[in-house]
């Protein structure tokens, strides 16, 4: 963003100029316009389920049979699916993503830097129904081959595949706050006799850290909210996982799988907006968590 | 052993284990592709591209998945593009430090992190529903539209910024007003990144699945849609649907290796354009 003294003040301009200025103005509304819509609308159909069950209900009760009579919505598992799947998904590639991240920015040859670049935001762009697919068809009969479990779809699947959907993401993110650290810390480091592990581990990773958490906070909202691999690969099953071999059925999968065939304005309907609204809530509050931290990195 | 002689050997097991990661990766990569086209390189051929699926979608081709694809790209971009842009334009000339702006900026930050099944919610309940619209080309690809408006602005905003700030101050100096120097100035140079962008988003539009499941796409169609009130078939959803719900699993493999290749090769050589393409240019500013 400039600064105010640098955009030219426009008096001299006319009417004409003016109008302009308005009509850009007034597009630009529409970013805030569409925020607003998202929550509005998705409260607006959400809400409602309030009125036939108790919040406390929904939050708290562990069984999901939506379309019986009358319905049982307790969100319990499938909250307890997207929390386990995001957190077990990060847990493994959050460290590979920093790893390879390091390595790109520090280690790696100049000429093959460039090429792990464009590979990395290349692999970012991969559509997650690529990722799901060969989830369904390769990893997860081999692992119930392998590891002689009763399905292949179940919590470890997932979290490996979405895994796969954050590194590049993650990595190339981080790449890019550690390549921005200022080359004089680095010599100085050197010049103390420093080896390049202790340059990178004391003096860049520290530097580069709240570009790096930032990075680890989006990765962890993508997982979040990745529909379709959790869909293809989850399970299923509302239950609160046990072990890292049971079947999940996540918030999103929930949405994507029962939309379809729900009613406009029925129950069913109103909770599973209110599903996509305790999503959206959860990723607004990461999104500004990181947004914070990458403005303090800025300041300092 | 040595202090020293200690820290050079943590030094070289840690160079060790970065190189090792990076050298996972591409094995990796190179094993799914050549797993990929393998299983799908011989149902890759002229008329697996021209003909519409046939006989419950167990033989012929994607034509119409991809076509639908196709069409819904273009409806997004028609709606993103003018309001991206402006907004990016508004960002990088016209915003002062005031609330407004500080508002606009969190939606737009806020927007690119919602997941994509959300924007899904969001165009079923005010596309389809509440403007009446019906599932169709036309909320779908609305519906992508909202979701690629806040890479567009991002990728505007930096494109107006990089241009030199001496550009601006000699076109003032030719006497012209902001909105000349807009025009006339700042648009012709920032429209080769803003090009670059607008590919990329493509590419990040192209093989999304869950926003279109129940706003527009359509589990089979037999024709192309030739209005914007009728279903289209999308290439992604079309794996999605071979994978999960096909009547004869083995008939199909081919055809969904084929149209995972497919769609692989349509998101990856868009973005790759797109990514290059920037590289060229920011190498060009001398960025």
């Amino acid at each position: 963003m400039r600064k105010k003294s640098d955009i030219a003040q426009n008096s001299f301009g006319g009417r004409g100029d003016r109008i302009a200025s308005y009509l850009i103005f007034a597009f630009s509304v529409a970013g805030v316009l569409l925020m607003a819509f998202i929550l509005l609308f998705l409260a607006g159909n959400g809400l409602p389920v309030l009125k036939e069950v108790s919040i406390k209900d929904i939050l708290f009760a562990f069984d999901w049979y939506p379309v019986e009579d009358p319905p049982a919505l307790g969100m319990l598992p499938l909250i307890a699916g997207t929390v386990s799947a995001t957190l077990l998904s990060s847990v493994m590639a959050l460290p590979v993503a920093f790893l390879l991240a390091v390595f790109t920015a520090e280690i790696a040859p100049r000429r093959m830097r460039s090429g792990i670049k464009v590979l990395l935001e290349l692999l970012g762009f991969i559509p997650s129904i690529v990722i799901g697919f060969l989830g369904m068809m390769v990893l997860a009969p081999w692992m119930q081959g392998a590891l002689n479990i009763a399905t292949g779809l179940n919590l470890l699947t997932t979290s490996i595949l979405l895994g796969f959907l954050i590194i590049p993401l993650v990595a190339s993110l981080s790449e890019e706050a550690l390549s921005s650290v200022p080359y004089e810390l680095r010599d100085a480091s050197y010049a103390l006799g420093a080896t390049r592990w202790e340059t990178i581990f004391k003096v860049v990773v520290p530097y580069a850290l709240p570009g790096i958490s930032s990075a680890a906070l989006l990765g962890i909202m993508r997982a979040l909210g990745e529909t379709m691999i959790v869909l293809m690969v989850a399970g299923g099953a509302a239950i609160v996982p046990r072990s890292f071999f049971d079947p999940v059925r996540p918030l999103t999968s929930t949405i994507a799988a029962e939309m379809g065939e729900t009613p406009v304005g029925s129950t069913h309907y109103h909770a599973l907006f209110f599903a996509g609204l305790i999503l959206l809530l959860i990723t607004i509050a990461i999104n500004l968590a990181s947004y914070a931290i990458e403005k303090r990195g800025v300041r300092q | 052993m040595s202090r020293t002689r200690q820290r050079r050997f943590c030094d070289r097991i840690m160079t060790a284990v970065f190189w090792f990661c990076g050298a996972a990766l591409l094995v990796v990569i190179a094993a799914v592709a050549i797993f990929l086209f393998n299983r799908g390189w011989r149902v890759l051929s002229f008329e697996f591209l021209t003909q519409p699926p046939k006989d419950g979608m167990t033989t012929g081709g994607i034509l119409t998945p991809l076509i639908g694809t196709i069409q819904l790209i273009i409806v997004a971009m028609l709606t993103a593009l003018p309001v991206g842009i402006m907004t990016g334009l508004y960002f990088a000339e016209y915003a002062t430090d005031n609330l407004f702006t500080k508002v606009l900026r969190i939606s737009i930050r806020s927007l690119a992190g919602v997941p994509s099944v959300i924007f899904g919610l969001f165009g079923l309940s005010v596309f389809v529903v509440f403007m009446n619209f019906g599932s169709c080309l036309l909320s779908a690809g609305l519906t992508l539209g909202c979701l690629s408006l806040p890479l567009i602005v991002t990728v505007s905003e930096q494109a107006f910024l990089a241009v030199p700030q001496d550009y601006r101050d000699a076109s003032y100096a030719l006497g012209a007003t902001k909105y000349q120097t807009v025009v006339k100035v700042l648009s012709p140079s920032a429209a080769s990144t803003i090009i670059t962008g607008v590919i990329l988003a493509i590419g990040r539009v192209a093989g999304e699945t869950a926003p279109i499941m129940f706003t527009g796409a359509a589990y089979f169609a037999p024709e192309i849609a030739l209005s914007l009130f009728e279903q289209v078939m999308a290439l992604p959803y079309h794996i999605y649907v071979l994978a999960t719900s096909s009547t004869d699993v083995n008939a199909t493999m081919p055809i969904q290796y084929g149209a995972i290749l497919v769609l692989i090769g349509l998101v990856l050589g868009t973005s790759a354009i797109g990514v290059i393409a920037r590289a060229k240019l920011s190498h060009r500013d001398g960025r």
